[in-house]
């Protein structure tokens, strides 16, 4: 088997060069050909003759350059193919391939065996791939959109892909061969892996990572060949949605997944690793935003080319912290040489964008007129800067112990004390933002139309800040808030606050727009609202994500008011922690053929009435000779009870567990939610407005008279 | 200086006021709580990572059997029941286990840049995109087809108003 996985790689290699060199000669000669067939005049022999030989250039330049697309499409299958024998290996336990001896053995539950494709260094990488090409895949079938820019397209993702063709064929081979004498299981999948979710967030991180080399790749193309118009960035604007969207979910499933497997009791640590899938997402949520600059006013070109390419390059930069071991990180791969193979893939991508922005940055000129400061223009431009700022920050923040050491010999840590220092102004200042920019107008707003449109949401807001700070905290976790104690209760009123006021200004969106249609069309107000989102599903279905984004940050805010508590507990012991109180009723231990287990048994009670039975789990994997906890967590829209099995008292045999009460965690999972329906909406087309205007009321074109330009 | 002083009106000494009573509050709020041992226990603990390897926040390592975070929080409580300061428990955190120790560069020297390199960037952002909206904004407004007067001043805001209230959908 292991030798149909090597040649499958050698074969994509071969096909991704092909398509590359081919799709390259392709171009250039089709680019050479073109403007000699148009400027050819008619009844001039000796230039006919000429017309016709590059005529005969230009359909064999463009046989080529569909060879090198169906090369291309080719590539898929044999990346394909390769991962398939990797997962077939991994069922089989076939341990003579290092990877699979690593990453698996015999009792490892099926759904886990199919993880181990990704779950090591070189089994990722060959992921990677197959994603890659997968997105190469349906951009090769999709290239009638715009034949031209998606065979530059191809060209630049066929370059990408190559590159982790090399990678996996010469630096990190998934099929290597054991050396001597074969063992008869494997080393077992790292225990914090074996968790339901870590069959699908790195599937979703990955689409979402490799996902941004389409954006650039189109990027590239348009200014490659100095594609004339906007046309690209429509075709882009959706592949980053999708990409947006994945990166999302995936970025949210590792917090998922911290919070369930871990056992801190946290979802985000600001760890390196964390930190990269961070980077990425907020440089294409700002592309998100500044796209609709360009596609309304034929503004910010060069800034959208830079913040496409930036993303791609972040996501790039992410791989290499967590594979080349120059930053120390819980999560990062076994230390290895790729680490110099994806800094020179970063350089020389960083200078072919950086030559051909150079040498046709005229093209992107454009324009740029603005009428005043309070318009939607000048939001957008904020909007970006605070961004790209927060992206700046982490990367400022993640390379700081580095830089430290640099300069004065010794490193530092930068935790999540750093980050909330810095990062947490930075981002109270977009969610105001984001509260104010729906009612900012393209072009201009007028103070007065500001003020009538942002009075009631700020009122509401500063009402619900009162009414947080004046209720008692028996109420639960973020009530009687006084900001005044300690600066995370500032942060988190804040928090709320702007949440709400965020909410208000988009349900104030829905309202009025929803009150015309049900003015003009006599239909009730939801049915309105619900039409309203179907005429303009990107508009609203962005402030539906910005709905879900303002949910997670309350979630977020509630960290202020998390509570833990640590005891050995014996049967009958009594632990009390906020509302609830817990006694043990019980521990024993279990045995698996993949590990042995010990858990308590814990009744919960509140307000004097059970209202729970809870068992944390602490596992004791066979294979890894590794434990691993399994937190039991009782969630509610307040609180998350969230219990630990620790361990065993060695002198007594009582076991040690740690409960947290963290705070509105649930609106974090609730709020993603609804930030991918939000996505979802706004990538569904447009319903078309009802013609309304009659007939014979319609201007005739001899009538018609010039108007002032405009977009 | 004192001319400066005769020339402030008494508008500007009620302000000054204000403001002092606002700072003087802010630092009575600051204070407040700050000496409770438990508080500080926590707020100290957090400010510290566990040297295990785990890298994990102090009052966070969750590991039974660590051979660093229960020793640690022992120190940081017996330093605190002594009444050392806040900076004197970091110093001797710091002289024992390496500056890794700390959780976030302190604000001295050279870390003090990890601080302020954030901050200065979001000033200059500030007053690029400032500068670069009234660049835009000053520019010269595009031609207009002969025989046409463009609607300015209440009569294009009370178009505007009209084009949102009907359109904007």
């Amino acid at each position: 088997m292991a030798e149909i996985g090597s040649f499958a790689l050698l074969l994509a290699l071969a096909l991704s060069a092909y398509s590359f060199l081919a799709g390259i000669i392709a171009l250039i000669f089709q680019k050479r050909t073109t403007p000699a067939l148009a400027l050819q005049p008619a009844g001039n022999v000796s230039v006919r003759e000429e017309g016709s030989l590059s005529a005969m250039l230009r359909q064999g330049s463009e046989r080529i350059g569909e060879t090198a697309r169906r090369a291309g499409i080719v590539t898929f299958a044999a990346v394909l193919l390769a991962s398939i024998v990797l997962v077939i290996c991994a069922f089989r336990d076939d341990f003579s391939i290092a990877y699979i001896l690593h990453h698996s053995n015999r009792d490892l539950p099926g759904p886990y065996k199919f993880a181990v494709l990704w779950s090591g260094q070189e089994g990722s990488l060959l992921f990677w791939s197959l994603l890659l090409a997968a997105y190469g895949f349906v951009l090769r079938l999709r290239y009638k959109t715009d034949p031209r820019l998606f065979a530059y397209a191809s060209v630049v993702l066929s370059g990408v892909q190559i590159f982790f063709l090399l990678l996996l064929n010469f630096a990190a081979h998934p099929f290597a061969i054991v050396q001597g004498t074969i063992p008869n299981d494997g080393n077992g999948l790292n225990p914090l892996l074996q968790y339901p979710e870590m069959v699908i967030h790195p599937p979703m991180l990955y689409l979402g990572y490799v996902g941004f080399t389409i954006p650039f790749a189109f990027a590239l193309g348009a200014l490659i060949m100095k594609y004339p118009g906007e046309k690209w960035i429509n075709i882009t604007r959706r592949w980053t949605m999708v990409t947006w969207a994945f990166l999302t979910c995936g970025v949210f499933l590792g917090a998922h997944w911290a919070y369930s497997v871990l056992g801190w009791g946290g979802y985000w640590g600001w760890d390196p690793v964390e930190n990269a899938s961070l980077m990425p997402w907020l440089t294409g949520t700002a592309f998100l935003h500044s796209v609709m600059m360009q596609e309304k006013r034929g503004m910010l070109k060069m800034w959208n080319m830079w913040l496409v390419f930036a993303t791609f390059w972040l996501a790039i930069l992410g791989t290499f912290l967590t594979r080349s071991g120059i930053i120390s990180s819980v999560h990062a791969f076994a230390q290895s040489s790729i680490g110099d193979w994806f800094a020179w893939f970063l350089a020389i991508t960083l200078i072919v964008f950086v030559f051909f922005f150079f040498k046709n940055k005229s093209h992107l000129r454009s324009e740029h007129k603005l009428e005043s400061l309070v318009s939607r223009e000048s939001s957008f431009l904020f909007n970006n800067l605070l961004f790209v700022l927060l992206c700046f920050t982490v990367l400022w923040g993640t390379w700081f112990p580095k830089i430290s050491e640099l300069v004065q010999g010794n490193k530092v840590t930068v935790g999540a004390p750093f980050y909330n220092r810095v990062a947490i102004p930075v981002a109270l200042l977009l969610l105001i933002l984001t509260a104010l920019g729906p009612l900012l107008a393209w072009r201009k707003t007028s103070f007065e139309s500001l003020k009538r449109n942002f009075m009631w949401p700020a009122m509401g807001a500063a009402g619900v800040a009162i009414f947080l700070m004046i209720t008692p905290q028996s109420w639960g976790s973020a009530f009687g808030l006084k900001p005044w104690q300690d600066i995370s209760y500032f942060y988190s009123l804040m928090a709320i606050a702007l949440s709400v006021l965020v909410t208000l200004t988009v349900a104030s969106e829905f309202y009025r727009g929803g009150r015309v249609i049900s003015k003009h069309t006599g239909q009730g107000m939801f049915a309105s609202m619900v039409q309203l989102t179907h005429r303009n599903t990107r508009r609203y279905g962005g402030y539906i994500v910005h709905f879900g984004v303002v949910v997670v940050i309350i979630g977020f805010a509630g960290a202020a008011f998390n509570q833990d508590k640590e005891m050995e507990m014996g049967y009958g012991d009594k632990m009390n922690i906020g509302p609830y109180t817990l006694i043990c009723r019980s521990y024993t231990d279990d045995d698996a053929p993949n590990y042995s287990s010990e858990w308590a048994v814990l009744d919960v009670y509140k307000g004097g009435k059970q209202i729970d039975t809870m068992t944390p789990v602490r596992r004791f994997y066979k294979a890894s000779r590794q434990t691993s906890t399994m937190p039991d967590i009782r969630s509610s829209l307040n609180e998350d009870l969230y219990l630990v099995f620790e361990g065993l008292n060695q002198d007594n045999g009582h076991p040690i567990l740690k409960a947290h009460l963290n705070a509105l965690v649930m609106w974090i999972w609730m709020g993603v939610w609804i930030m991918l329906i939000g996505t979802v909406l706004a990538l569904v087309p447009n319903a078309p407005a009802p013609v309304r205007v009659p007939a014979t009321a319609r201007l005739e074109p001899a009538h018609a008279r010039p108007m002032v330009t405009g977009d | 200086m004192s001319r400066l002083f005769d020339l402030r009106t008494k508008r500007d000494t009620r302000s000054l006021r204000v403001v002092q009573g606002v700072l003087l509050s802010a630092a009575v709020f600051a204070m407040l709580g700050a000496s409770d041992p438990a508080t500080r226990f926590n707020e100290l603990g957090h400010q510290m990572m566990c040297i295990c390897g785990c890298n994990q926040i102090l009052l966070e390592c969750n590991h039974v059997g660590c051979p660093d975070s229960d020793g640690m929080r022992n120190e940081l409580m017996a330093a605190l029941s002594r009444g050392d300061s806040d900076s004197l428990v970091e110093q001797g955190f710091v002289q024992k286990y390496g500056p890794t120790v700390l959780a976030a560069p302190t604000g001295k020297g050279f870390d003090r840049a990890a601080y302020i390199i954030p901050f200065v960037a979001l000033i200059l952002g500030f007053g690029l995109i400032v500068a670069v909206i009234r660049a835009w904004k000053n520019r010269p407004a595009p031609a207009i087809a002969d025989g046409l007067h463009p609607v300015r001043g209440i009569e294009l805001e009370h178009f505007r108003d009209q084009a949102r209230k009907e359109t904007d959908l």
